[in-house]
């Protein structure tokens, strides 16, 4: 199971990468490796939210699968700035590609603060491990 | 309990499988991905573990005599080496499975059920076998069965086969050796609509019967195949799925399998169809195509422009090779008469759905009117 050791990660399996953009900090955010496989193969990748501001844990998407249909998870508060839109047609890449070409949304944080809440890919190893 | 597990278990452990429990047993649902299964199904072949199946030996003087009463469509059709899709009824003309029958013999027939219904299936025909000359066994067991399907399942069989497959048409089955194992039920059936075959083996045979197969077409592109593919290729045919499209609440007219039940017969439940019949009944099977990104899933609701249930979802997926999502469901039939609009409402969402023949994908070689 792939999980990078320079991502911080939710225990909803998502997963969030930040960078500092001037003076705001920008992340992007996609599903892992672990809930990749355990959905299957993705239909459908939703994200009706581009230009809103949510919270931590709120919903900013849904993942249809095969099997499943899953809700995603703000991983922190912010600005949703950009959908990947290439998943409109290419919604496998999130399968293919977890922490690359998958990704799923770019946020602008509001409290970054927050990223501290999150689980290193230590921690979120033992998540799954519990889990598997 | 513990899940059961067939021959081939180790194997697709070994090869990457994701297992799931389905019917009481650890079986693979996908391997790599569904989508490059099923469409490989389509284009190529695909190889099968169904081996949780459930096999029914009945035999004995009075065998056929009992089939008829047991079974709704007409046994006295069958010649030796065929096979016909078939219904068990109870007394009320709800389903208790849907089942293949198998003609071995004047005498000796095999019925083969859903997995997770071998056992309720073989006490209600014991049950129902009182004052019948006529033993019934399960061998499920006893027997593995590995499906092979696709435009290049024959010429892959072929290589494996004394048999002519040629010989053998669709629904009807020689007992022949594949790659050397004897006694091997090679049988021209499938739950894919792309054709192909059905193996009924001893247990021991399925390892080495498996990877023969695979070898030997590779050339041509045989993959495994797990279930999650095999539900996506059965709904595409509108094939109904025992527990999900029916179930002992629902009639052979309402879901849409009249055309299994033989009347010109006793058999149980046949009272029950037609009081049915002539008082009518509220609900049919339907299937439909969901115009939006919303994959409708089991006991979603099925509502008209008002928001008032008239509906529900009994099976829903993608269908790869037509691209769209499809499902089926029972729909009241007063909402079918007045054409309403209807709508699939799923979790916080609504959209619209459009009915659609049966089956939904028509460039399978069992479709007649395209």
């Amino acid at each position: 199971m792939n999980i990078p050791d320079d991502l911080l990660y939710t225990q909803d399996h998502e997963w969030i990468r930040v960078e500092s953009q001037g003076d705001k900090q920008v992340g992007v955010v996609g599903i892992t490796d672990y809930a990749q496989s355990q959905l299957g193969d993705i239909v459908f990748v939703d994200v009706n939210t581009v230009g809103e501001t949510l919270s931590q844990q709120e919903i900013f998407g849904t993942i249809e699968a095969v099997k499943t249909v899953a809700d995603l998870f703000m991983p922190v508060s912010g600005k949703v700035v950009e959908f990947n839109e290439q998943l409109r047609d290419k919604p496998e890449l999130i399968n293919q590609d977890p922490y690359g070409e998958g990704w799923i949304i770019k946020v602008e944080l509001t409290n970054p603060e927050e990223l501290n809440s999150l689980l290193s890919a230590e921690q979120y190893k033992q998540l799954i491990g519990e889990e598997g | 309990m513990a899940l059961k597990r067939t021959p081939l278990y180790q194997w697709h452990v070994d090869h990457g499988a994701h297992m799931v429990e389905f019917a009481g047993f650890e079986m693979p649902l996908y391997y790599n991905s569904i989508k490059e299964e099923h469409l490989n199904v389509r284009e190529g072949a695909g190889l099968f573990d169904i081996s949780h199946m459930g096999e029914l030996l009945i035999y004995g003087p009075e065998a056929f005599d009992f089939l008829q009463y047991a079974t709704t469509n007409d046994v006295g059709r069958l010649k030796r080496g065929q096979a016909q899709y078939t219904l068990l009824l109870n007394e009320a003309g709800g389903i208790i499975d849907d089942a293949i029958l198998y003609k071995l013999d004047d005498d000796r027939f095999m019925l083969v059920v859903n997995a997770a219904n071998t056992e309720k299936d073989f006490n209600w025909l014991n049950h129902l076998a009182k004052g019948f000359n006529v033993d019934i066994e399960d061998v499920s067991d006893q027997m593995a069965l590995i499906a092979i399907q696709g435009p290049r399942a024959q010429a892959i069989l072929s290589k494996l086969s004394e048999t002519d497959l040629f010989q053998i048409p669709y629904y009807h089955f020689v007992v022949g050796a594949i790659s050397g194992f004897p006694n091997v039920i090679i049988s021209n059936t499938g739950y894919t609509g792309s054709g192909g075959f059905e193996l009924y083996m001893a247990p021991g045979y399925a390892k080495y019967i498996w990877e023969e197969l695979l070898h030997e077409g590779k050339d041509e592109g045989l993959v495994p195949v797990g279930l999650g593919a095999r539900d996506t290729l059965r709904l595409e045919m509108g094939y109904r799925l025992y527990g999900n499209d029916m179930d002992e609440s629902t009639s052979p007219l309402e879901a849409g399998l009249n055309w299994v039940v033989h009347y010109d017969k006793d058999f149980v439940g046949r009272e029950a169809l037609l009081k049915q019949k002539e008082e009518g009944f509220t609900r049919r099977l339907r299937g439909f195509v969901v115009e939006d990104r919303l994959i409708p899933r089991k006991g979603y609701e099925i509502v008209d422009r008002e928001g008032t249930p008239v509906g529900t979802v009994t099976s829903g997926g993608f269908g790869y090779s037509i691209n769209k999502v499809i499902g089926m469901g029972y729909i009241d039939r007063a909402a079918l008469k007045n054409k309403s609009d209807l709508f699939l409402k799923a979790r916080n969402r609504t959209a619209q759905i459009k009915l659609s023949k049966l089956p939904f994908y028509k460039d399978s070689p069992f479709v007649k009117n395209k």
